[in-house]
């Protein structure tokens, strides 16, 4: 798998921690990565973009305006956002949740109705399939089970790469809410 | 109340079973690793974004003792001491650090080292945490002393050694500048082994290290030598490279900048800069020289294009770059004319970062918006309350300043006026450079009030241990400094409430700020990050819908044409809103 990922969120949804097992996967099947991440103010609750990139020699560590070949995001405002970031035939991942921004919750904004303009996209209610998983908190890992799909790299290997970067004791959810994940993928790449 | 104690950030290094020595590191994590492998054995920072997880990788290593400053000058100032004591050592900090300890720096590259001493200092073109956009080689100049800039994570490791050798060739202190890009973000590294270096007996030499004006007149001549020795040098270096292809265009570049114009520019002739101060002229003339355009691509300030300009070489830069922010492969592409889309956004909402729920600032401020105070604001969390909808701080300069700005305000405006104003600050900023601004107003006798927002942690950087936590890096039981003996000492009068008890905090802040001198109010409730209790979330029963509790801008609360609703996945029941609700419809929480 060779290609431009831009990953989008809201700071605490465990963007890093996706982008992390990306990129440790990519480099165990021989492929250049560079991942460029926002530390800081991200924490409280503002956007997080992470760019991937993985090919066979990277130089530039950041994805440019439409030039990624998927945008991953686990809010709705946060994917209308980034699709500027995708090509003509970008896929679009997204989470449905909606997170109101403050400017919404304090009645200076709107949160907006628009769906995303993207060609290709898989929208999936993540927060749900990660509940039923077990946990909430792994709404990451279940759209990264979409994109892979996606790839072509083999399933186990996927799975090896999140058990390896992900906290042993919520392993099993993880791996739970991956497999779900991937399934919804495989719908959209088969259907 | 039980608060767990965070053990300290030390995350570890992913992807053992990748290769044995193959790893996807970040910038700051191939930094750490190169100052192990270089043989460091002393790190003493002070936290400060994009540099902070620098030193948090090297507590990982037990060969290096590591430390969390008070401020970048006396991190600097014992990174200078170990080198006196014949060890490497190295101190990090974000490039507004660098003002803070340029007072060491300066003369530091005076007396040069024993040990290899090197100063590392991130910049943040574009400002995603910081408050100017400063260029950090300028000090390179202005300092005299050595600077690389390395362009990948590999090269953060390797330069590493590099920095070190030359600190103890040329006998200088050597900085190694990072900006954000590189910083944060992962590329692979080889890893290498760790080199002990021996620790070099102590001998006095006063003529090196005590720099009075007759040594340091003879060292100011040692500088300027060492300055030409490198520059000639340097021609020789493997960190600076020259790649011919084109000879239609040149580029010279150095740092991530040069990732921009590979992706870009794959054409053109790239003369690429490991060592971007002292500039070798001898490498600059005969790259230009084959060359027929040639052209400088730096982010900030035009630092290698006036260089390059006062040797008399014909360049082009800064017309073409501009002067703020950051580059991108993009917008060096859109530079020499070829076709790059710029990223357009829609018309959407922000999403600007916020408090947390459960934050203790969002009381702190709450209540200073009540008593419609003058507020003069600090580096931290809490400069947020800036932003709507709390729009409650009237300026925000550099660490610790709030106190100062408070006692000069004092002096314009007199003392009727300082009775609605506060100054504002964190715990570790205060400990960073707030205590002297509050020996200031109490010696020359100001009337005003400072409130110490004390969370218990230094948190906008991601909780790092300061000296008033009582625990070192490595989360050990460290002695811990008493904020309010402190402030006692020097005079103020001090009271400590905690701000989530509205109705008693707006008391004590009513009567500090009517007290005719200089008093401390020392806002004390840890960070609500470190509360790790079990929390029920409030809920709401008959809101009236008066929009109350909107005011305190959490997260938490959302309202609609039917009422406020708590977000119970965001709620952690801290109670603030059950307290500011006119009609007691909010149940849950801490109640008072």
């Amino acid at each position: 798998m060779n290609g431009n990922i831009i990953i989008v969120g809201v700071g605490g949804q465990g963007i890093l921690l996706t982008s992390k097992i990306l990129g440790y996967l990519a480099l165990k099947m021989g492929r250049d990565i560079k991942v460029s991440e926002v530390h800081g103010m991200s924490q409280r609750g503002g956007s997080v973009i992470t760019h991937v990139r993985i090919g066979d020699s990277i130089a530039s560590p950041l994805v440019d305006a439409k030039q990624a070949d998927y945008v991953l995001s686990f809010e709705m405002l946060e994917a209308l956002r980034a699709e500027g970031f995708l090509k003509d035939d970008g896929v679009l991942i997204s989470n449905t949740q909606r997170m109101l921004p403050m400017p919404v919750i304090s009645g200076k904004a709107v949160y907006p109705d628009d769906m995303p303009s993207a060609k290709r996209t898989v929208l999936l209610d993540a927060l749900s399939l990660a509940r039923e998983a077990g946990s909430v908190r792994s709404v990451n890992i279940v759209l990264l089970g979409v994109l892979s799909a996606f790839s072509e790299w083999p399933e186990e290997e996927w799975e090896a790469s999140v058990a390896a970067c992900v906290p042993p004791k919520t392993l099993e959810a993880n791996l739970k809410a991956f497999r779900a994940g991937r399934q919804a993928g495989e719908a959209k790449v088969n259907g | 109340m039980c608060y767990t104690r965070e053990t300290p950030n030390c995350r570890h290094l992913p992807g053992k079973e990748i290769t044995d020595m193959k790893r996807l590191l970040l910038g700051n994590e191939a930094i750490a690793r190169g100052a192990w492998e270089a043989g460091v054995k002393v790190v003493s920072s002070y936290p400060g974004t994009p540099s902070t997880e620098v030193t948090e990788f090297c507590a990982i290593y037990p060969e290096m003792k590591c430390e969390w400053a008070p401020n970048e000058k006396t991190a600097v100032e014992v990174s200078f001491g170990a080198s006196m004591g014949g060890v490497r050592s190295l101190s990090c900090m974000k490039h507004v650090g660098v003002n803070v300890a340029a007072d060491p720096i300066f003369t530091a590259a005076y007396t040069g080292v024993t040990g290899g001493l090197v100063v590392l200092c991130a910049d943040d073109p574009a400002m995603f945490s910081s408050q100017n956009e400063q260029d950090s080689r300028m000090y390179a100049r202005a300092a005299h002393m050595p600077m690389l800039e390395p362009a990948t994570s590999q090269e953060c490791k390797d330069y590493m050694k590099v920095a070190y050798d030359l600190s103890e060739k040329y006998d200088t202190p050597v900085f190694m500048r990072l900006t954000t890009r590189l910083a944060h973000s992962r590329t692979p590294v080889e890893l290498g082994e760790r080199t002990e270096k021996d620790t070099v007996p102590y001998a006095k030499d006063f003529m090196k290290y005590v720099m009075m004006p007759g040594m340091a007149k003879k060292r100011h001549i040692v500088v300027e030598n060492r300055e030409k020795k490198l520059a000639k040098d340097a021609a020789e270096l493997p960190v600076n490279t020259v790649e011919i292809n084109d000879k239609k265009l040149g580029i010279i570049c150095g740092g991530v900048v040069y990732q921009y114009v590979k992706e870009a520019m794959p054409e053109a002739s790239v003369l690429k800069l490991g060592l971007t101060y002292p500039l070798s002229e001898e490498l600059i003339r005969s790259f230009a020289a084959q060359v027929e355009d040639l052209v400088v691509i730096e982010e900030l300030e035009p630092v290698l294009e006036n260089d390059i300009k006062a040797m008399g070489i014909k360049v082009h830069g800064k017309e073409l770059t501009g002067l703020q922010g950051e580059l991108s492969a993009a917008r060096v592409a859109q530079i020499f004319g070829k076709d790059a889309p710029d990223y357009t956004e829609k018309q959407l909402p922000a999403r600007p970062p916020v408090l947390c729920p459960g934050c203790p600032h969002r009381a702190t401020f709450f209540t200073f918006k009540q008593l419609g105070l003058n507020v003069l604001g600090d580096i931290g969390c809490y400069t947020l309350c800036a932003l709507p909808p709390m729009e409650c701080m009237d300026a925000a300069l550099c660490m610790g300043a709030s106190i100062g700005m408070a006692h000069g305000l004092e002096k314009a405006q007199g003392r009727e006026f300082s009775k609605k104003t506060v100054a504002v600050l964190g715990d570790s900023t205060f400990i960073h450079s707030g205590i002297t601004g509050l020996i200031d107003a109490v010696y020359d006798k100001s009337a005003m009030t400072v409130v110490i927002l004390d969370n218990r942690i230094t948190g906008m950087t991601g909780h790092q241990q300061n000296p008033a936590t009582g625990f070192d890096i490595y989360g050990n039981p460290a002695p811990q400094l008493n904020l309010e003996a402190l402030c006692e000492s020097i005079g103020a009068h001090v009271r400590i409430h905690d701000p989530q008890d509205l109705k008693g905090f707006k008391q004590v802040m009513k009567e500090e700020l009517e007290y005719d001198g200089v008093s401390v109010v020392i806002a004390r409730r840890p960070c609500a990050l470190l509360d790790k209790r079990k929390k029920t979330p409030c809920f709401i029963e008959n809101c009236r819908n008066c929009g109350a509790c909107m005011k305190l801008s959490c997260p938490a609360l959302e309202r609609d044409e039917k009422g406020v609703h708590v977000n119970d996945t965001l709620c952690v029941g801290c109670g603030l809103c059950a307290k500011v609700c006119p009609f007691g419809s909010i149940k849950g929480g801490e109640q008072e």
